[in-house]
Parts: C-alpha cells; structure tokens; sequence
C-alpha cells in the first residue's frame, strides 16, 4: 500500500498549481475585458480586442511570417533529423560518439549566442537574406527535438523487419516508405508539432534577427508591450494557447505526454 | 541497389549544426581575442567596468536564487506527483506541461499584469487596506525573480516526476518497515536517489535563467539588466558588437562549464552507479 501524503504536501502542491495556472487565466480574463486598458477581472466581457489583432497590419503580418518560418524549420528539421535519428540508432558503432553531442549542442549553445552569432556571422558577413537566416537558425534550434522524439521511438523498432524487406529485395528508400516510416509514425507527428510550437514561441533567436522590413509574432508582441498596454496583447497570448492545448492535445494522442517527464 | 551508410544520412544534420552553429559561434568567440588592442583588451573592459562586474554579478546572483526555490517547490510538487493516483498524475503533469509549452513572452506578460502599479496584486492590497499607495514592484529584482521562477518551476517538476517515479516503492516500504520516520526515508533514501535528477533540473534552470533575455527584458527593464539583455543593448542599441561577443563568450564558458562539472558531479553522486 502507498503510504499517506502528509496534508502539508497536498496542500502545498495545490498552491503550486495555482501558482502554475493562475496566471494565464488572468491573461486570458484580460483579453475579454471591454476596456481599453488592462483589467482583471474583465469589466464587461467583449471580444473585439480579438478583432482588433487582424486591424493592425503588424500582427497579420508576423502572424503570417511567424507560421512560414515555423512550417519551413520544422519541415527542414524533419528531412534532416530523421536519417540522423536513424544512423544515431541503426549505425551506433560505425558512428563516432561526438556527432550524438552534436546534435544536442543547439540546446547547449545559449540562444541569445546563437541568434547573435547567426546575425554577425552569417546574415552580415555573407549577406543572406535574414528570413532565410531565421528559418535555419529555427532549424538548428527544433533539430534536437526532432532527433530525441525519433530516437525514442526507434528505439522500440525491430531493425530485423527492415532486414527482411532489404533482402526480400525492397530498395532502401522504399523500405524508408513503407516499413520504417510508418512505425515511427507517432513520432514524427509528435516531433512536427513540439518543434512547430517551439519556433512559433522563440524569442532568443529572432530577437537579432527581425527588424523593421522582417518580424516574428513574439517579437511583436514584445514591440507592441513597450507601446501600447491594451488587452491586444493578452488576446494574442490566448491564440498562442488555443494553438497550445491543439499541440498537446495531439502529442497526447501519438506519443502521451508523460513522454515529456522522461 | 547500395543502402545509405551512416554518414550519409547523418551528414546534412550535421552540416547544419557545424555551418550554422559551431563556425559562426566560434568565429565570434575567436574575433574576441583579435582586437587591435591588445588580445585579452575586450575581457579586461568587461572586467574592468564596474557597471558591467554588476550586472554580472546580479545574474548570477538571480539565477542562483531562481534554481534553489524552483528546486524546492519542483521537488516537493513532483513528489506528490509521482504518488499519485494514475488519472491525478496524468491531470497535473498536463497543467505542469501547458505552461511550458505557452511561450516565454505570454507567460511573463501575465506577470506584467499581476505586478503592475495599476496591477492586480496592487489593486487588491489597495482594496483590501493593507496598503495605502501602490507598489513599485515591477522593474526589481524581485520582480525578475518571481517570473523565472514562474517560468522554471514546470521544468523542474517535469525533470523530476520522471526521477522520482523511477524509485521503486518497494524501496520507500522496505525503508518505513525497518522503522525508518518519515523524515528519515526522505533524507536517507528518497533524496539520494533523487541527486542525480536533482542536478539535472539545477543545470536547467540555471543555465536558463544566466542566458534569459524576454523575462528580465519585460520585467526588470533598464534598471535590472542581466547578461542576456546587457547583450542584446551592446549589439542592437549601441552596436560594440565587440562588446556584444566579450558577453557572448562569457555566457558560453559559463553555460559549458556548469554543464561540464555538474555532470561529473551527478556521475559521483549516483548512489545507482557502481
């Protein structure tokens, strides 16, 4: 039989969720109020600061940016991600025990660093156009993700099933096709999703990399705090939820979210 | 028909992490040292100013005061996690995981709003009489403080849920059979075993707390600058972007270093380790 929690530690931890949730129900309390300034609880519930996010052509715009550069990093992420995840698993003994290092060095490196590295050394040195800089700099930052998402479900994969189809006669990149990639499929979904979320709420990294001509939606978030202090920000913060709840409800669904206590 | 080899597959990976990554960090950690000045010139401005000794200083301090109450309250809540009942643990690791995955800028908004001068915190001890005139809490350090901590606690409790979970509680029974309190459970069985996850959410939350930039940017402004923002003023604001990479390299040693030894440190500490 578990033992008893002490009262004390229940009623600690209940605090703490409320300390963990409390918060965002303000935020989102906030972005219903009817006036035009910041208010908890809101005073009259309206949903026109909602409205009022795809009046200014700021948002719209980096709304719009923030999805391009979250879809291009991830994708490129999962294209190059997925054979490394595969050779870190499958070749693990051909393979030197530094390149596994190497793909977890985008967590390592601060984000601040990388952004400004990124800036200084790439878009300024070589002049690359900097939502092209952006979307690698996103890449490098959501890689790790995607090769621990598919490590882990390889992992629990029979390499020996590939084997049959190779000698069977299947060529390798239709075993890929047909064998591989529909038994790591929850993880590629799974993967997709963490590193999108993970793009679409970087500061760090766009932070040196957006200026007047190219922003992302975080970055002007932050521009638009600094100005104005009405509920359009606090609505914005509940679109990012909803997108947020839609992301763990599909993690849930393909790889469970305990996953991520592991 | 040839199969891909190893290095085949793992080579565009690669080639990003080492174009995009490894040569442009390098390279700015490296031009730090070929100033016209002098090899050593930028570390000894950055050493040598007191402003900047401070600000180095205070994210030190703040990081270090951010990683112990977010070990306390991440330990504690991911103990009463891992012994609960299956659907409880599946709620409160989901209300762990949606703050963490609501982005930096959202969650310290809400703290711009709680601790405001028209704020709600203020708003409410007005109301209530405890105070006559609002509060100066925003822009302290106490304020920066309050938010990392917000912002790291649901790291540090997912870290250890996993840890603390893995303890078999067949452990625990044998413990309080052979007459241990409880007190003497937690500190001789279930906080030694519990070192190594505990080391791993510190490193965390403290190398994420040195290299923040949004939170300290929002809630402690100009007058609580830490490295992250101290970095960002001398590259977009002033443009010393010699100045600007100084920091950098420090917060890469610092951030390699505590890795480095805390690492070998858990591997010491790991009473499962033989």
């Amino acid at each position: 039989m578990t033992q008893k929690l002490h009262p004390a530690l229940i009623g600690f931890t209940v605090l703490v969720f409320i300390f963990l949730i409390g918060p965002l129900i303000i935020v989102v309390g906030s972005a219903l109020s009817d006036t035009t300034h910041l208010t908890f609880p809101p005073q009259g519930l309206s949903l026109r600061w909602f409205a009022n996010i795809f009046e200014i052509a700021a948002f719209r715009r980096t709304i719009i940016t923030s999805l391009q550069i979250a879809f291009l990093s991830t994708f490129i992420a999962l294209l190059i991600g997925i054979p490394a995840a595969y050779a870190l698993n499958r070749y693990r003994i051909q393979l030197p025990g530094w390149l596994a290092t190497l793909f977890v060095l985008p967590v390592l490196v601060p984000e601040l660093v990388l952004g400004f590295a990124l800036l200084k050394n790439v878009a300024v040195q070589f002049n690359t156009p900097i939502f092209l800089t952006l979307v690698f700099g996103h890449s490098l930052l959501v890689l790790p993700y995607v090769v621990r998402v598919i490590s882990a479900s390889l992992a629990s994969f029979d390499f020996s099933v590939e084997e049959a189809a190779i000698s069977l006669g299947a060529p390798p990149l239709r075993t890929f096709f047909t064998i591989l990639l529909p038994n790591v499929r929850s993880g590629v979904i799974a993967a997709f999703i963490l590193a999108f979320i993970t793009s679409i709420n970087d500061v760090s990294i766009s932070i040196f990399l957006t200026g007047p001509g190219i922003s992302t939606l975080p970055i002007q978030l932050l521009a638009h705090m600094e100005q104005f202090f009405d509920p359009t920000v606090a609505s914005v913060s509940v679109l990012l939820m909803v997108l947020t709840v839609g992301v763990m409800a599909i993690v849930e669904r393909t790889l469970g979210l305990t996953f991520l206590a592991k | 028909m040839k199969r891909f080899s190893g290095w085949t597959l793992a080579s565009p990976a690669t080639l990003l992490v080492v174009v995009f990554l490894v040569l442009p960090v390098v390279a700015t950690i490296v031009t730090t040292f070929m100033t016209p000045n002098g090899p050593l010139a930028p570390y000894l401005g950055f050493f040598g100013s007191g402003f900047r000794r401070t600000v180095l200083w205070r994210t030190i301090q703040v990081s270090f005061i951010v990683t112990a109450i977010a070990l306390v309250i991440g330990f504690i809540t991911a103990f009463v996690i891992s012994r609960a009942p299956g659907w409880l643990k599946s709620i409160l690791i989901i209300a762990a995981v949606f703050p963490l995955l609501t982005g930096v800028v959202v969650r310290s908004f809400a703290w711009l709003i709680i601790l405001g001068k028209n704020g709600i915190l203020n708003n409410f001890l007005v109301s209530t009489g405890l105070i006559g005139e609002p509060l100066t809490m925003l822009y302290t350090q106490g304020s920066v403080i309050v938010a990392m901590v917000y912002l790291f606690v649901p790291l540090m409790i997912l870290t250890l849920v996993g840890v603390l979970e893995s303890i078999p509680e067949d452990l625990i029974q044998a413990s309080s059979s052979l007459g241990a309190k409880p007190w003497a459970t937690f500190t001789q069985v279930i906080l030694p075993l519990a070192v190594p996850g505990l080391i791993v959410g510190a490193v965390l939350v403290f190398t994420g707390s040195f290299t923040s930039y949004a939170t300290p940017q929002l809630l402690g402004g100009e007058q609580v600058m830490m490295m992250g923002t101290l970095m960002y003023q001398q590259a977009m604001v002033t443009f010393d972007w010699v100045a600007a990479s100084t920091i950098a390299a420090v917060m890469v040693v610092f951030t390699i270093a505590i890795v480095l030894v805390m690492t070998r440190v858990a591997r010491r500490l790991n009473p499962m380790a033989v």
